[in-house]
């Protein structure tokens, strides 16, 4: 009944191809940027900033990354966290070495450092594919790991290798508070999802499908595989480096590289698995599914227990609370293999019919 | 579809009400509240449940006998799973209810407090670190929130160096020691004062890291076997310890030659590696069993009342349950001392507990009185020093139990003590931190 398109015509090839053809989704988008923006900032707790709205950017973002590498150009990846590392490390070196550096350069700069870092891994992929080739991305995973440890340089010579970041200024405003810092992780965040959009709707973007469905084919259509591949790998290791970088200077304040294991990498690939594999949508709501169901359990399964006089201690609440996460995983990936992208598409279907479902 | 959109609707609102009940309430007032980003599940459960099973323990207790001058404790945990990022969700969601009568944050994850330094620095709360964490905090001129109680790493390290100097009649020239450690910010924070000792002590010093967890360490023991030290000094941690104390005896490396840190010396470390831990030796800044009056009393009374939290209760009296009733003897001690200062009987806000912890005074005395005489070295911490003891003892395990060698061994102050004060100017460097001017305090 609102959702519906009669009566929209398209008179351009512009009209039919911009990012949301329907006007309600336009609508839809507007209003939940400005809710973002706007009313958020007003409304919300630092709670809410510091715990739950800075860390789903952060890591949406981060998935965004896995996602244009593994979702769109089907090269899978088990080194996400690893890129986050090298880009959380990078922007804190251009950071602390270079004086006066502005900040947003050096986490672009460490987007760059990420890329680099990510071309060179992504090497493999040109010869080695499917599994084989999450295990060579497993060897960025420990190398970097490794290396961060390993040289003193890299942290600046910290005794303990952890890093404390310096605090994020930008044109002399600073970025003390929990609600600047969302809103600046919050326009990054916007803007790099705008571009990862628009770029896998571009050629680019369908040479990183064609790849993805058969790379022979994609190959025999003219397609440059090694081109292609790098460069998903150089664009997503991009956004890791961001996201890790980000994850430094705006939500945790002081990384060890320790905390960028194997483990975070597994995460972000379970956030586009129950998210949704190649889509773009799929990385912000496996990112809010992944990240916040374990704190939403952990809020509501005391009270619960308390509200219907069960006696759990604290150690009990905890593990059922990791029995209850990975039941709906699974019940999520039986019903939707697909994704909550998917199980999203399938309601905008519906909805186009309702109230009229046959 | 309409039934399917009201179930929606309601599961939404059924979890949008639990979200708001766990949201903050008015708190009881006087009432001591402590967080704890605790952790029971995960990699490091078991120690978890062993520390935050001894301190709450300890709590209850003091409420039992009737509260700090009639001030009761209150608590509550949320989960880390010692995960950084978990834990900074814990402290945001605890952080309102502790705001106007905190205790010290007690996080016992060197990963967590280092990102809660900043945080509890800006939000004005104080963060207690016993035997972890940022040592530089040390330097409270820098540090004005974060204690770092008892005794740090680096200090430790110094302690150990002492003790086998004095094994050794006074020497340690010519001699060769290997420091094997986890390499992760924990086993690294010692090297600076090792390497500080070896200046001093004219021995030689040889740094084997071993990559976390240290399950298999064949070639770091080939090394050590090739180099034939004197000692070894080991950081490890969880299965790290047990490995390295097997692979010892496979390489046949005496065990009474090796020791190691505070984390590497809880029953969890040697019961695993059967035989072949007897001799070992560990640093510990509080000692295990129930030997202690006050470990004995509260198993008297909080467990015979059945409000224990330890569901294990063979756990009470080992090192890690005692290491967690020794934090909140410490935490409770500060809070008295708060309390002498601005008002008895009433609850302490941020600032003077704040205060209290830096102006800690426990004696001996103190601790015959609480019946906690030899399970914590005594401590008098200010605004220079916010560790205020670095008094560690050596004990050994004799296969079943660990013994006390030692009495308290304090490490050297004059040699350790600036490392703490140039990082930390560092710190305050990078962060535009102006330290405060501690000769004024008061």
């Amino acid at each position: 009944m609102f959702y519906r398109e009669t009566g929209q015509f398209k008179t351009s090839y512009a009209a039919d191809q911009q990012i949301f053809p329907i006007r309600q989704d336009r609508i839809g988008i507007v209003l939940l940027l400005a809710f973002a923006f706007l009313a958020l900032p007003l409304f919300a707790s630092n709670y809410w900033f510091n715990a739950i709205l800075i860390p789903f950017l952060i890591f949406a973002l981060a998935a965004l990354g896995l996602n244009i590498l593994t979702g769109y150009a089907g090269q899978l990846s088990l080194g996400s966290a690893a890129f986050m590392a090298v880009g959380a490390y990078a922007a804190y070196n251009f950071q602390v070495r270079v004086d006066g550096m502005p900040v947003l350069l050096s986490f672009i700069l460490a987007g760059m450092t990420a890329a680099g870092v990510g071309i060179l891994f992504g090497l493999p992929s040109l010869r080695i594919k499917g599994f084989y080739l999450a295990v060579a991305t497993l060897a960025a995973q420990f190398f970097i790991v490794w290396c961060l440890t390993k040289f003193p340089y890299l942290s600046n010579n910290s005794s303990s290798g952890v890093i404390s970041v310096p605090n994020v200024e930008i044109l002399g405003f600073k970025f003390d508070t929990p609600q600047s810092r969302y809103l600046l992780v919050l326009t990054i965040v916007s803007v790099l999802a705008l571009l990862a959009k628009n770029m896998v709707r571009s050629t680019t973007g369908r040479a990183w499908m064609a790849v993805r469905d058969m790379d022979v084919a994609a190959e025999v259509i003219g397609i440059r595989l090694m081109r292609t591949k790098l460069l998903a790998f150089a664009v997503s290791s991009f956004y890791c480096g961001v996201a890790g970088a980000l994850y430094a200077f705006c939500y945790l304040g002081s990384v060890e590289p320790d905390g960028f294991s194997l483990d975070l990498s597994f995460k972000i690939l379970f956030m586009i698995i129950v998210g949704g594999v190649g889509s773009i949508l799929g990385s912000f709501l496996g990112a809010a599914f992944i990240l916040l169901l374990p704190i939403f359990l952990d809020i509501a399964l005391p009270a619960l227990s308390e509200l219907l006089g069960l006696p759990f201690g604290s150690a009990t609440v905890s593990h059922i609370q990791l029995m209850i996460f990975g039941a709906l995983i699974m019940f999520f990936l039986i019903v939707e293999p697909h994704g909550l992208a998917r199980l999203w598409q399938i309601g905008k279907e519906k909805l186009r019919l309702w109230p009229f479902p046959h | 579809m309409i039934k399917k959109f009201k179930q929606i609707a309601i599961a939404t609102s059924v979890a949008a009400a639990c979200f708001s009940a766990a949201l903050p309430s008015a708190y009881a007032a006087e009432e001591q509240f402590f967080m704890l980003p605790s952790y029971r599940v995960g990699p490091y459960g078991a120690n978890g449940q062993s520390f935050y099973g001894g301190f709450i323990d300890y709590l209850t207790y003091v409420n039992m006998k009737g509260g700090m001058n009639g001030v009761q404790n209150a608590w509550e945990e949320c989960e880390t799973e010692y995960n950084t990022a978990k834990g900074v969700e814990c402290y945001e969601r605890l952080k309102s209810k502790a705001k106007a009568f905190p205790g010290p944050i007690h996080t016992m994850s060197t990963g967590i407090s280092y990102a809660l330094v900043d945080k509890t620095a800006a939000d004005k709360l104080p963060l207690a670190m016993q035997g972890y964490g940022l040592t530089s905090a040390v330097d409270g001129s820098v540090f004005p929130w974060a204690f770092p109680l008892v005794t740090t790493y680096q200090m430790q390290a110094s302690a150990i160096i002492k003790f086998l100097k004095d094994k050794n009649g006074g020497s340690l020239a010519g001699k060769k020691i290997v420091f094997l450690y986890h390499d992760s910010a924990y086993g690294k924070e010692p090297i600076l004062a090792l390497e500080a000792e070896g200046r001093l002590n004219k021995y030689e010093l040889v740094q084997i890291p071993v990559a976390h967890p240290g399950n298999e360490q064949g070639a770091q023991w080939q090394r050590i076997r090739q180099e034939k030290p004197d000692y070894v000094i080991m950081w490890g941690w969880g299965v790290m310890n047990m490995t390295a104390i097997k692979t010892a005896q496979k390489m046949g490396f005496p065990r009474d030659r090796m020791i190691g840190s505070w984390w590497a010396g809880s029953e969890e470390d040697v019961i695993p590696a059967g035989d072949a831990a007897k001799g070992y030796m560990s640093a510990t800044w509080n000692v295990a069993g129930k030997g202690v009056p006050l470990i004995a009393d509260i198993e008297k009374t909080v467990y015979g009342a059945g409000k224990g939290n330890m569901k294990d209760t063979s756990k009470l009296g080992t090192i890690l349950y005692n290491r967690g009733v020794s934090a909140a003897v410490l935490s409770v001690e500060a809070l008295l001392t708060a309390q002498a200062k601005y008002g008895k009987g009433k609850a302490m806000n941020a600032e003077q507990v704040r205060w209290g912890l830096e102006n800690l005074n426990i004696t001996e005395a103190r601790l015959k009185e609480l019946g906690a005489t030899g399970l914590l070295p005594d401590v008098k911490t200010s605004c220079s020093n916010h560790e205020g003891s670095g008094k560690v003892k050596m004990q050994q395990w004799d296969g079943s139990k660990w013994t006390p060698l030692t009495d308290w061994i304090e490490g050297n102050k004059t040699l350790i003590h600036p490392l703490f004060q140039a990082d930390a100017a560092k710190y305050a460097k990078e962060k535009g931190i102006t330290p405060r001017d501690c000769s004024k305090e008061k």
